[in-house]
């Protein structure tokens, strides 16, 4: 933790008349690239459910509050409606959003929710995690900042990880009128692909194949009726640097393929996603536009997400970290989340990074195992990303510069 | 020297009041106990989220998770004021004329002597409730400002915008100044008594390196102290344009220790800062000095009132370990 520096010079008081003053843009990356908050109790593990109306939220909600895990759960949720299961601790709160006061508007946290936390935090020993459900058209983003963005939160509990799920049948029609649909796949750890009962599996294959596209890194579970084994929803760590990352293997590595799995024979993806990059250098915001016009016909390219997946060698820590602030700070609106485990130079440990929008967190994880290739990857998931400007200046990171590397 | 008669608790203790001499000590389980001729309890709340005293009538007012709005008497007798089921009442608010103010939601409620109430809806989360030190005037603090309303004269309120989340809200005691606490590690401040149609001033009190979860007006509203630094902030107010152009006192600093709490006493211009790790220390403004009350405890200060003569202090934690401090021993 940093204390900000010299308070005792920094307290000011300043009259002025009615227009706010934005202040700087905060440096986040500053903060918690550092050791992680020490706080004395283990925080509490946070899940946050997300997904389309319909899509079977409650019935998962109900699954953990009813099925003896011997667990018990705070839950927050935006109305009782639904939850027919009688619990104490189900906390109703209207979403709010907050924009800090920096003029960022990637800056969000969800006000109720900073409320909520600090007075079920009060009296911990009443539940071991809690469970945020969100309502269909919630932005995931705000949630999740909220679990870095305030001191006390923070303080107290961990992110575990962000849940969707999504309707296997409506899935199509969804992303075709809602951006919600989109962002939610794109900022999932885990994606729960449910109703497959309904969809044959032609249908089902095109579907996972879409949502392996908005999202490379999430894990994909394919579910009826919400039926799914607690395990892989809860207590996943997902943003956790210390397990982050250990429970994929394969992390990446399905990135090579998946634009095949994605497009089929009928439309060339990868190209699009080119084509959509030139389009935005030469004509700016008309290359956003031209590309919707022409995937109309189908469905499946209702998507506006995009990932860029990244690997190099070796990093020179003296040009990644300018680097990844840098790319963070200028690129944070369209940045969703980054993920990415990097090599540096002459360090015998591996370094996680993760990040929402302009904060940015990373910490060493554990050491390299012996064989294990001294590779760095990263995965950038978010709109209007400029692919080659980010593999050329990521490149430009190496310890050995590029042009010098033995290949 | 002063002497700590200690009360250990279960749990966090979300505030503490002297009804008459007897000092009541609410826990966020909902326990309400008072030391009258021995440790007492009642059971108020399934779950207490707030708790103030009532100066006019020398009661406690509380709220809870169980939607009630308590009111204490000194003997621990309790009277219900609101039930709302299902709903957190994190906030309540005393008044003059035996109103009393709680809200939930984008919405404030006035429960009047005689028992009617009257609502005040904002387009967003009353997340604070102030009553002016004159007329029947709640201030409500929401996203983006504070809105002033007349409880008994239907009207528009007067807004007091200022961007950014406004989650707690005092009047000096004079009534010319409106303070807020905002989420961003801030005051905000507005002057009421301008000339009409003059410019409105803004104050902001900037700098801090945490949230700013408590404030504290000295006898008579000449300071305002708070939490948020490793020192308790004293902005002084009693010019007629407030802290302009002023610096702040920087009373009871420690190197990397949070001040949660600043109480100022009834009568002397001192204050006492209570600490993160428990600490206690009582400081005077104009010379600095401080005298150590308690030492570090179990967890964070949380909730901190003197007695009517400035004599006695109690003191809430965060882990239940409450006291009793008699200054002069």
């Amino acid at each position: 933790m940093k204390i900000a520096p010299a308070f005792a010079l920094g307290l000011t008081i300043s009259y002025i008349s009615n227009t706010p003053v934005p202040e700087g843009i905060p440096n986040f990356s500053e903060v918690p690239m550092t050791e992680a908050t020490t706080a004395a109790a283990k925080p509490i593990p946070v899940t946050v459910l997300t997904g389309y109306l319909g899509a079977g939220k409650t019935t998962l909600l109900n699954r953990i509050l009813s099925e003896n895990h011997g667990k018990k759960y705070a839950v927050i949720v935006n109305e009782f409606g639904e939850i027919g299961i009688d619990n104490d601790l189900i906390v109703e709160s209207d979403e709010e959003i907050y924009e800090m006061n920096n003029g960022c508007v990637c800056c969000t946290v969800r006000g109720d929710l900073i409320r909520v936390v600090e007075g079920l935090m009060r009296r911990p020993g009443r539940f071991d995690a809690i469970i945020v459900e969100t309502t269909g058209l919630a932005d995931p983003v705000p949630v999740a900042q909220t679990f870095f963005m305030d001191d006390d939160v923070r303080a107290k509990t961990e992110l575990d990880a962000v849940v969707a799920l999504v309707d296997a049948k409506h899935l199509p029609l969804r992303l075709k009128d809602s951006r919600e649909a989109e962002d939610q796949i794109a900022f999932a750890d885990v994606v729960l692909l449910n109703k497959t009962d309904l969809v044959t599996p032609e249908e089902l294959a095109k579907i996972e194949a879409t949502v392996r596209a908005i999202n490379p890194s999430a894990r994909i579970h394919r579910t009826e009726r919400s039926n799914i084994d607690l395990t892989k929803v809860l207590d996943q760590g997902a943003f956790s640097l210390e397990r982050a990352l250990e429970n994929e293997p394969h992390f990446l590595e399905q990135d090579d393929h998946h634009h095949d799995h994605t497009c089929g024979p009928d439309c060339g993806h990868d190209h699009h996603h080119h084509d959509h990059d030139h389009h935005h250098h030469d004509h700016d915001h008309h290359g956003h536009d031209h590309h919707h016009h022409d995937h109309a016909p189908s469905p499946i390219h209702d998507v506006t997400v995009q990932s860029v997946s990244l690997r190099g060698g070796e990093m020179n820590p003296d040009r990644f970290f300018p680097w990844i602030q840098k790319i963070t700070q200028t690129e944070g609106p369209n940045i969703l989340r980054l993920k990415g485990i990097i090599a540096f130079k002459d360090d015998p440990e591996r370094y996680v990074v993760q990040g929402v929008h302009m904060i940015i967190e990373g910490d060493h994880q554990r050491a390299w195992k012996d064989g294990e290739k001294h590779e760095s990857r990263l995965v950038f998931i978010g709109r209007e990303l400029d692919r080659e400007k980010l593999e050329r200046t990521f490149k430009a990171c190496e310890a050995t510069p590029a042009g010098a590397a033995a290949h | 020297m002063p002497t700590v008669a200690p009360l250990d608790l279960q749990g966090h203790v979300a505030g503490v009041a002297f009804l008459g001499d007897i000092p009541f000590f609410a826990e966020s389980s909902g326990l309400i106990h008072r030391l009258d001729h021995g440790h007492k309890t009642v059971e108020a709340h399934e779950g207490l989220l707030s708790s103030i005293r009532d100066e006019a009538s020398d009661t406690l007012l509380t709220g809870g998770e169980d939607g009630k709005v308590l009111r204490i008497q000194a003997d621990g007798t309790t009277s219900e004021l609101a039930n709302v089921p299902r709903k957190w009442i994190s906030q309540v608010a005393a008044g003059p004329q035996g109103a009393i103010a709680y809200a939930y939601g984008k919405t404030a409620h006035v429960r009047l002597a005689d028992g009617t109430v009257k609502d005040f809806t904002e387009e967003r989360t009353v997340e604070g409730i102030a009553f002016a030190p004159k007329g029947l005037r709640i201030a409500l603090a929401r996203y983006n400002g504070v809105s002033l309303h007349w409880v008994a004269i239907a009207g528009q309120p007067v807004d007091l915008e200022w961007k950014g989340a406004h989650t707690g809200v005092t009047f000096s005691p004079d009534g010319r100044f409106v303070v807020t606490s905002m989420q961003e590690n801030a005051l905000h401040g507005w002057k009421l008594d301008t000339k009409p149609g003059a410019e409105t001033r803004h104050m902001r009190m900037t700098g801090y390196p945490a949230k700013i979860k408590s404030v504290s007006w000295s006898a008579k509203g000449k300071w305002l102290a708070s939490s948020g630094a490793p020192a308790a902030i004293v902005w002084p107010f009693q010019a007629k344009d407030g802290p302009m152009g002023k610096a702040p006192l920087e009373l009871g600093t420690r190197a990397n220790i949070m001040v949660t709490q600043v109480a100022c006493h009834p009568i002397e211009e001192i204050a006492a800062i209570g600490y993160a790790d428990g600490m206690i220390m009582v400081v005077r403004f104009a010379d600095s000095k401080e005298v150590l009350l308690r030492r570090p405890g179990k967890g964070a200060i949380t909730a901190m009132a003197w007695n009517k003569n400035g004599r006695q202090l109690a003191f809430g934690s965060e882990a239940g370990d409450c006291g009793v401090v008699d200054i002069a021993g």
